[in-house]
């Protein structure tokens, strides 16, 4: 039923096509790489994807329909992390999950998003103000959300970016983790991440 | 539901912490009604005549101060992705938000002006009433103004132009906000200009959720 299927996906910037239209299908338990020079277009066809832009042509469908039909089904079984983590620098790491968790349309309790936070390694931190945590804590706080969360479709825009190499290690266990349990992933990242055999890469080329 | 209450709670906690932010807007409140006594002149009759106008005018001003950041903290940190992402609909998420800004940037003025209208000599049930016209007006302040803030998001010296756009915007709830205490002192009462504040209100708060909602999509793009 969860599919995912981009049907000739195509975006323009600036009146200037910036890739030949796409069209690729994600099934239960796969796992997309976006891959593709800087200024490709990755963050742009991810933004496509979720509805957030959009499309210059083409459409998008969700277990067959078009997204647009079918928003808030959709909706409720995405999950978008983007380049801005959506966190605010003065709640606290927890305020922040619990915020993002009632946004997503799942609402967690207390116990739960500490537990998220003590897997991330911010056990410590939870009740701090975001603005005193690093760059790469406030990563791990948003990607507590994934460990929380309840969508079947994760799309990741440069998940690995300023993460130590445990974090890296560990979020690659929560990825596999996710496809095992049918989820699908669409994500970008310059690096070669090892997720087993189930990833796909995916060249943007102009 | 609980998403809405949920973003209320959330954007009330975000205001505590930033506490300059919030009193800036009532502090210049308060010093705008201070001047006018004193630039003007004691005389009783003048003041009791001009009052009612100059607190209005302060609220309206003091209410704009505050909405460019409406939805501009949301729109830099990636918050507005997630509320459009959600799926509970976005008009209810802005209806949340408009509904914070106003606790936090209308409520406080309703509840001063009766004091800061004492300097103006203005009578027990002109104060009532000046706080009644102010307690129906700034919701439509804040929902004509959450409006602009949405359309001017991320644009360049977004504060004067959501002044330029809401202001012309505003001049019903001014004229009838400040009418409703000068008709209840000429003994005309002042049922009527409440009546209109009300009639003004619901359609603003139905209709500016659904409108800040398209600006806010559009500026995502």
């Amino acid at each position: 039923m969860s599919q995912l299927q981009a049907i000739a996906l195509s975006c323009e910037r600036g009146g200037r096509p910036l890739f030949a239209p796409q069209s690729f299908t994600l099934g239960a338990g796969q796992a997309m790489q976006i891959e593709g020079d800087n200024g490709a277009g990755k963050t742009s066809l991810l933004r496509m994807v979720c509805g957030l832009a959009p499309t210059a042509s083409g459409e998008v469908r969700w277990g067959g329909q078009a997204i647009a039909e079918v928003r808030t089904a959709f909706l409720r079984d995405l999950l978008y992390l983007g380049h801005h983590l959506g966190l605010k620098d003065d709640l606290s790491a927890l305020e922040n999950l619990q915020a993002a968790s009632v946004l997503a349309g799942h609402a967690v309790d207390r116990e739960s998003a500490l537990q998220a936070l003590h897997a991330q390694g911010l056990a410590t931190r939870a009740h701090l103000p975001l603005r005193v945590l690093s760059q790469g804590q406030k990563r791990r706080v948003a990607l507590a959300r994934l460990l929380l969360s309840k969508a079947c479709l994760w799309v990741l825009d440069e998940p690995f970016v300023a993460l130590d190499p445990a974090a890296v290690h560990a979020l690659q266990q929560v990825l596999h983790n996710h496809l095992e349990q049918g989820g699908l992933l669409l994500f970008t990242s310059h690096q070669s991440v090892n997720l087993g055999s189930a990833v796909v890469p995916w060249r943007l080329n102009a | 539901m609980s998403a809405f209450f949920a973003l209320v709670v959330r954007d009330l906690r975000l205001a505590f912490r930033r506490k300059a932010e919030v009193l800036s807007g009532l502090f210049f409140f308060v010093v705008v009604a201070a001047l006018f006594p004193l630039a003007i002149g004691p005389e009783p009759a003048t003041l009791r005549h001009i009052g009612p106008g100059v607190l209005w005018i302060g609220a309206l001003l003091a209410s704009m101060l505050t909405l460019p950041r409406l939805f501009e903290n949301d729109w830099r940190d990636g918050s507005l992705e997630h509320m459009v992402l959600s799926p509970h609909p976005l008009g209810l998420l802005v209806l949340g938000k408009i509904t914070a800004h106003w606790l936090v940037a209308g409520l406080p003025l309703v509840a001063l002006a009766p004091v800061l209208g004492l300097q103006f000599d203005l009578p027990p049930d002109a104060l009532s009433m000046l706080a009644l016209s102010l307690l129906l007006g700034t919701p439509v302040l804040s929902c004509i103004g959450a409006i602009g803030a949405a359309l001017t998001l991320g644009v360049r010296g977004g504060g004067v132009l959501i002044a330029l756009l809401v202001l012309p915007l505003c001049v019903p709830v001014l004229v009838f906000g400040a009418g409703a205490v000068e008709a209840l002192g000429s003994g005309l009462g002042a049922q009527a200009h409440v009546s209109l504040l009300l009639a003004m209100l619901l359609p603003a708060v139905f209709f500016s959720p659904w409108a800040c909602s398209a600006a806010l999509r559009i500026a995502l793009e």
